[in-house]
């Protein structure tokens, strides 16, 4: 391909970029910034809220700019009367017909639209056109939707259509338009997934998590509540960017010490929860393999992968791995041996995960995650990243001032290297193979960087090994639209016979996660946020003094002392799971 | 639309299943062309109808449904043996069509866009239908009445109730 450059002015400053450009990326080029609204890189690129416009000299109209080509030898200008004024007065034909109601929104200071009314100096709405019909939706554990806040952008759509679930539509026409799933009904009835991709990429309030933030609190306050808190490993590689810090800042000290000072009552990593799952998924990898049973193995630690299967793969849900994902397996235990060990009634334990996942929600409250002989759910509340930040900002701690702590130590604190990559896609797999490896050579290899299966540029990864004889062929998905193409050419028995799969719901794996804190979609035309949030937690693995999971000296005790072995009865009992098939639109949800 | 309700359901069935049989490996383009033809074998699209034209073409039932939404030729809801347009073109509407709409709504039990439960009714809330004239107007299958009031609808709606 060659990379044919061409010369384009704008606002009088000459530059020279590749033809592929648009007006946009060829300004951001020159250091000026255009704003924009529908527009999202590489998801939505559409020309439809008419923000950006621009002048193109000899041009009769003027030129969505996110949408507009370079040429050679164009003139453009960015900054007349004339775009001025109609950027303006599209601003406020969109505020128009806007819920204003900024103090009380989940977006105010973090807001694509807020930012534009501020700086285009919107000081009063000429028009006062009427509202369109508006629906608010919270009936589901993950999603609310609110309509009155929705400015038809089509960001959410497009990136639900970039996972290839394709919930979320344009519906009805003219004056009625909205966005929904079909006949408009709840998220909590829809064939959704809930990795919460549509609210990463709403710039304004009109999607967003379910929150769960006051139940913590509350628990917090109760006295009678031993509160115990836990955070995956997504959480520290993301959480920085809510207190200013650069994107790819790894805050894991200041992350436990934020928690110890808002009062929870134990702090712990569900990376201990993530060594434990490879200790039972590898376990159950090497008996599948062994005894004959279902393979491809697929991985099951991403919930929104889980309902993905449920509603659109069902025949596959057999080649699921049984674990819980990390998080509930950590919840199991911490109302379990935990309990027991501390002599605390499991009923007085609440537990909450701090997650980069708006899927983590519901699958917290699915029927499997209810414990009936200790009468208790794994996990009592699921946090997402951009709930525990702004809880942190309302404790009043200066984040960026706080030293760095880590999780308490005691039977359950320890992790490892394995276990904090698990946030990135190719982690769990890597993980798995570092376990898997020794298992069956039945040594401590030293080469245990698996470099094949990491990365973001391919959403499919491939790798064949050979351990101890064995050969093992792997692959690694990451978005449910890869994950379709991967299940569609197995299906369709164009695809090599695998024995272990790792599919994450989300591209990029948990760092990118529906629960991460949500970034301007101009900031994301420089960098691929994937690759910059995987690098702290790179960084984490290396600095760990054991990188294997089965090297955790507590995991080791818990299996000792109350587990048994992996995959013993016991261990089936508290962490393993089923699945079922869900029914897409069914009749039942149409009501009357 | 035609003689939809010689059909029988299992014909009807067999019917979708060709044509989506015909457009079978061209997905999200054949969309429009399939609903088309869908709607002239059912006479409306319900959801059962969009499942199988989504399942039969890869496109989820959102898709579907956006189509049909978006589009003013394709119904939801099955037309009733007598079809009540309202206009709600500027003029019928600047004359009071709202009420008279909702007038019929009361009288009829359904909403714009809905059949009665025996099949007799349907209202279609429309766009201008030319007779600005006569405003506000409405249609009863091919007859026209214009220069309405909302207390002149039990009257009218009554003809057709005994027809
Ligand atoms: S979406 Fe943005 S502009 Fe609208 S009310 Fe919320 S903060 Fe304000
Ligand atoms: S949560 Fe995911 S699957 Fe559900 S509507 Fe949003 S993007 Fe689509
Ligand atoms: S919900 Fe958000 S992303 Fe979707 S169309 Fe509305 S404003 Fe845009
Ligand atoms: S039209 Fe370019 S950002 Fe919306
Ligand atoms: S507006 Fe009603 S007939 Fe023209």
């Amino acid at each position: 391909m060659s990379m044919n450059k061409v010369k384009v002015t704008i606002d009088g400053v000459t530059v020279s970029v590749p033809a592929s450009y648009t007006i946009l990326e060829a300004a951001r080029a020159a250091g000026i910034m255009i704003p924009t609204l529908c527009y999202m890189k590489g998801i939505n690129e559409v020309g439809a809220c008419r923000v950006c416009l621009v002048e193109v000299v000899g041009g009769r109209s003027l030129a969505a700019s996110c949408v507009s080509p370079v040429t050679e030898g164009m003139v453009v200008k960015t900054n007349t009367p004339r775009v001025r004024a109609t950027r303006k007065s599209t601003l406020e034909m969109i505020l128009s017909d806007h819920n204003r109601d900024c103090l009380a929104c989940i977006r105010n200071g973090n807001c694509e639209l807020q930012d534009l009314s501020e700086l285009y100096g919107i000081r009063k709405i000429s028009f006062e056109g009427a509202k369109s019909p508006t629906r608010y939706d919270d009936l589901s554990d993950s999603i609310v939707r609110d309509s009155s806040k929705c400015i038809l952008c089509g960001r959410c759509v497009a990136a639900c259509k970039k996972q290839d679930v394709n919930v979320l539509s344009f519906i009805n026409r003219g004056f009625n338009t909205a966005i929904g799933p079909a006949y408009d009904i709840s998220m909590a009835d829809a064939p959704c997934t809930y990795c919460g991709q549509c609210i990463i990429a709403c710039p304004v309030g009109a999607l967003h998590e379910k929150e769960d933030s006051e139940r913590v609190w509350a628990a917090i306050q109760d006295p009678n509540k031993h509160v115990v808190v836990q955070v995956a490993p997504a959480v520290r590689a993301a959480l920085g960017e809510e207190f200013g810090q650069p994107i790819g800042t790894r805050v894991t000290g200041k992350m436990f010490a934020a928690l110890r000072r808002m009062g929870f009552d134990k702090i712990y990593d569900t990376n201990f929860g993530a060594d434990l799952t490879i200790l039972e998924e590898g376990t159950e990898l090497l008996n599948r393999i062994k005894n004959g049973g279902k393979l491809p193995m697929i991985t099951s630690c991403s919930p929104g992968w889980i309902r993905f299967a449920e509603f659109y793969y069902p025949e596959f849900l057999d080649n699921l791995s049984t674990c819980k994902s990390p998080h509930q397996m950590e919840g199991a235990i911490i109302k379990s041996y935990y309990a027991e060990r501390k002599g605390i009634d499991p009923k007085d334990i609440f537990t909450v995960s701090i997650m980069p996942c708006t899927s983590k929600k519901p699958e917290a409250t699915r029927d499997e995650m209810f414990n009936p002989a200790l009468g208790v759910r794994d996990v009592d509340a699921v946090l997402t990243t951009r709930e525990i930040a702004r809880m942190i900002k309302q404790t009043g701690i200066d984040f960026n001032k706080l030293p760095d702590e880590g999780p308490d130590q005691d039977l359950i604190g320890e992790y490892t290297g394995a276990a904090v990559i698990f946030g990135a896609t190719g982690g769990v797999m890597e993980a798995a193979l570092r376990t898997v490896a020794d298992i069956l050579e039945h040594k401590d290899l030293l080469d245990i960087e698996y470099t094949a299966v990491r990365g973001v540029d391919a959403l499919i990864k491939e790798a064949e090994l050979e351990i101890a004889g064995i050969k093992l062929r792997v692959a690694v998905a990451h978005s449910t639209a890869a994950a379709r193409k991967l299940l569609d050419a197995i299906r369709e028995g164009t695809a090599p016979q695998y024995h272990f799969i790792e599919i994450m719901g989300c591209s990029g794996g948990c760092v990118c996660g529906g629960g991460q804190p949500q970034v301007h979609a101009q900031v994301l035309m420089d960098i691929d946020l994937r690759a910059e949030r995987a690098k702290a937690l790179y960084e984490e693995d290396l600095l760990m003094p054991e990188r294997k999971s089965h090297k955790n000296a507590d995991l080791d005790a818990l299996y000792k002392d109350f587990l048994g072995e992996p995959n013993s009865h016991l261990a089936h009992e508290l962490l393993h799971t089923h699945y079922q098939q869900r029914e897409i639109y069914p009749d039942s949800i149409m009501g009357e | 639309m035609g003689s939809t309700k010689t059909k029988t359901h299992d014909e009807q069935v067999t019917l979708l299943e060709q044509v989506i049989a015909k457009y079978q490996g061209q997905g999200r383009k054949a969309l429009m062309q399939v609903l088309q033809e869908a709607q002239a074998i059912y006479g409306y699209l319900p959801l059962d109808v969009q499942r199988t034209v989504a399942d039969g073409l890869g496109v989820s039932v959102a898709e579907v449904y956006g189509v049909i939404t978006f589009y003013s030729f394709f119904s939801l809801n099955p037309k009733g043996a007598f079809e009540v347009s309202v206009c709600l073109g500027t003029a019928c509407y600047v004359k009071g069509s709202q009420a008279i709409l909702e007038k019929i709504e009361e009288e009829l039990h359904i909403k714009a866009g809905e059949c009665t439960p025996d099949g007799k009714f349907s209202i279609n809330a429309c766009r201008c239908i030319g007779a600005c004239g006569l405003a506000p107007v409405i249609m009863v299958n091919e007859d026209v009445y214009g220069r309405l009031t909302p207390d002149q609808i039990p009257a009218i709606l009554a003809k057709y109730k005994e027809a």
